[in-house]
C-alpha cells in the first residue's frame, strides 16, 4: 500500500513523497517503513508506542489513533505533521482531511 | 541515514562575522594560543559552527545546520578531535542524535537514539521528549557517551553514540527517589538530567544533576546513587534540610582539580571540596543588588579557583534577565571568596540577556577564551578571560547551548 510521506520525514526516504510497503495494521506498516528507511518509525512513535503528540495518521480520510488500526489491501496511508510549525509543501493529497476529532485539542509546542 | 549531508561550509547569511578583536588591535598577537578553537552553538533552530583563527580575532561561522531543529546540545569529543555529537528534535518528530564524525561536514543519525524501556503501562511509560545534554567519557573509554535526558533519564553508548541504552541503576534510584511527591520535578522547560560529570581520575565516579531533584553521586559508573546536597538551599521545598529535591542549575568539575565542583543553583552559587560531602554557599560574596542566582557556572581551564557566573534576576516573578538590563559576567579568583564585574564591551543598559545552563563556556587556551549565547540569539566572546567582551554573531534564533573545542 502507499504511504505518504510529510516534508519533515522524506531525509530517509530520499525525498521521496510516496513509498509502497505492507502490513495488515498501522503498526506493521510502520515496522516496515521503519526496516527500509531505518530511525523513521521512533520520529513519529514513541518508546512506548504511543503515536508522538504533532503526528496524526489518516486512512480512508479518518485519523488513525493506534498502531493497532487495521488496513485493507489498497489503502492509502497518510503521516500528517500536525499543528507544530506547518509546511509549505501544498502537494498534499486531494481529498486529506486535516481537522482535528471532535473535542481534541492539540498543544502547539513552545 | 536520516538528516542533511555534506552541509556546506562558509560565512552563514544568519550570522554577523565578527572583525578583529581587542587583543589584535592593540597589536598584540595572542601568541600562546596553540590552536584553533572552535565554538558549537545549539539554537532552537538549527546549530551553528564557529571556527576562529589562532589569536581568535575572526570567526567564520558555518551553518544553520539542521535548520528548523532544537539543537540543546552539540559537543565535540576531546578524545579523537573530530567526532561531533548533537541532540536534536523538530516540533514534530521524535529526539534524535545526529553524529559527524569529521568534524561536522557530515552527518548521520544514531541507529538507536536515547529511549526508556518498555514500560508495562504504555500510554503512562516514560518516553524521552529531548536529549538535553551530552557527555563525553572517560578518557580510558574512548567510544563511551552519557546523554541526560528530559523527562529525567541518563543513557550511555559503548559505540561512540551511535546506540544508546538506559543506565539502569539510574532510572531505578529515580523510582525510589520518585516516592516522595514533589521531589522530583520539573523546570518551566521540563525535568531536566543534566551536568554528566566523569571523574578524570575514575571512569566508574560519576556526577550527574536533576533540576529539580537535586545532585547525585555514582561510584560505581552509575549502578547505584547517593544524593549530594549538603548545605544547598532548597527555599520551594516543604522541608528545610532535604536530602534532595533541590535545584542545581549546572555543576561542574574542575579539569585541573576533580577533588573540586562548583554549583550554580536555583537558590545560589555553592562550591563543594571532596571528599567533603556538604556545600558552601560562596554566592553570599555577589552584590546583594546582582544576588547569586543564574544559569550557568563556568571554570577556568586549569586554575581551579577561576570562575564564572551570568547572574539573572530571580527576583519577584523571577524574570531570568540580566539583573538591571545590565548583562555581566562574574568572575571569582579565589574560589567564591570575592568576585569581579566584568562587563567591558556588554551594553551598558537596556539589555535584557538570558544565558542558559549550557549556553557559557570557556575554552582551554591560555588566555582562556569565555564564550555565551543569549536567548535573543546573540553571541558573546571575551578573549582574555572577561576582561573585555565583544560579539562575535547576532540574529541568530534562540540560544540553547554553547561548547568549545579544540579540533584535532
Amino acid at each position: 500500500m502507499r504511504v505518504f510521506i510529510p516534508p519533515p520525514l522524506r531525509s530517509y526516504t530520499g525525498a521521496r513523497r510516496w513509498v509502497e510497503v505492507e502490513g495488515v495494521t498501522l503498526g506493521a506498516v510502520l515496522d516496515a517503513l521503519d526496516a527500509r528507511y531505518p530511525g523513521l518509525r521512533f520520529r513519529v512513535v514513541d518508546e512506548q508506542d504511543q503515536i508522538r503528540p504533532h503526528i496524526r495518521f489518516v486512512v480512508r480520510e479518518e485519523f488513525a489513533h493506534a498502531l493497532t488500526h487495521p488496513l485493507e489491501p489498497g489503502d492509502e496511508i497518510q503521516i500528517i505533521c500536525a499543528l507544530s510549525g506547518g509546511s509549505q509543501d501544498d502537494t498534499r493529497p486531494k481529498g486529506l482531511s486535516i481537522g482535528l476529532p471532535p473535542g481534541q485539542v492539540l498543544e502547539c509546542p513552545t | 541515514m536520516a538528516g542533511t549531508r555534506g552541509i556546506s561550509t562558509g560565512r552563514s547569511s544568519r550570522g554577523k562575522v565578527s572583525g578583529r578583536g581587542p587583543e589584535s588591535r592593540k597589536g598584540r598577537s595572542v601568541s600562546k594560543a596553540p590552536a584553533h578553537p572552535w565554538v558549537l552553538v545549539g539554537t532552537k533552530k538549527g546549530a551553528f559552527i564557529f571556527r576562529g583563527d589562532r589569536t581568535r580575532s575572526r570567526w567564520q561561522a558555518t551553518g544553520p545546520i539542521f535548520l528548523g531543529n532544537e539543537v540543546n546540545h552539540l559537543v565535540l569529543d576531546p578524545r579523537d578531535g573530530r567526532t561531533i555529537l548533537m541532540a536534536a528534535r523538530t516540533g514534530h518528530l521524535g529526539p534524535t542524535i545526529f553524529r559527524s564524525t569529521n568534524g561536522g561536514r557530515a552527518w548521520k543519525e544514531a541507529r538507536r537514539p536515547p529511549a526508556f524501556p518498555k514500560a508495562n503501562d504504555a500510554a503512562t511509560g516514560p518516553a524521552v521528549e529531548r536529549t538535553v545534554w551530552l557527555t563525553p567519557g572517560h578518557a580510558s573509554q574512548p567510544r563511551v557517551w552519557y546523554a541526560g535526558t528530559s523527562p529525567h533519564g541518563l543513557f550511555r553508548s559503548e559505540d561512540g553514540g551511535i546506540s544508546w541504552e538506559p543506565v539502569s541503576g539510574f532510572l531505578d534510584y529515580l523510582q525510589v527517589l520518585k516516592r516522595r511527591e514533589g521531589f522530583i520535578g520539573a523546570t518551566p522547560g521540563g525535568p531536566l538530567t543534566h551536568s554528566i560529570l566523569v571523574d578524570l581520575r575514575d571512569p566508574a565516579h560519576l556526577y550527574i544533576g536533576l533540576s529539580t531533584g537535586g545532585f547525585f553521586e555514582s561510584l560505581d559508573a552509575g549502578g547505584s546513587w547517593k544524593p549530594l546536597n549538603q548545605g544547598v538551599a532548597a527555599y520551594f521545598l516543604p522541608v528545610k534540610n532535604p536530602e534532595y529535591g533541590h535545584d542545581p542549575h549546572c555543576a561542574a568539575l574542575h579539569p585541573a582539580n576533580p577533588d573540586r565542583l562548583y554549583q550554580q543553583n536555583h537558590c545560589g552559587i555553592y562550591r563543594l571540596d571532596r571528599p567533603g560531602e556538604v556545600w558552601k554557599r560562596i554566592g553570599r560574596s555577589m552584590p546583594k543588588d546582582v544576588g547569586d542566582i543564574g544559569f550557568p557556572m563556568v571554570l577556568h581551564p586549569r586554575d581551579p579557583d577561576t570562575a564564572w557566573v551570568f547572574p539573572m534576576d530571580g527576583t519577584k516573578v523571577w524574570p531570568r534577565t540580566s539583573p538591571g538590563g545590565r548583562p555581566a559576567a562574574y568572575r571569582t579568583r579565589d574560589g567564591g571568596r570575592t568576585w569581579q564585574r566584568q562587563d567591558r564591551g556588554l551594553p551598558r543598559e537596556h539589555a535584557y540577556f538570558t544565558v542558559m545552563r549550557q549556553a557559557f563556556a570557556a575554552d582551554s587556551l591560555d588566555p582562556a577564551g569565555l564564550y555565551f549565547g543569549t536567548t535573543s540569539g546573540e553571541i558573546w566572546m571575551s578573549p582574555d578571560e572577561g576582561a573585555t567582551w565583544r560579539s562575535v554573531a547576532a540574529h541568530l534564533p534562540y540560544v540553547l547551548a554553547v561548547t568549545t573545542a579544540t579540533p584535532a
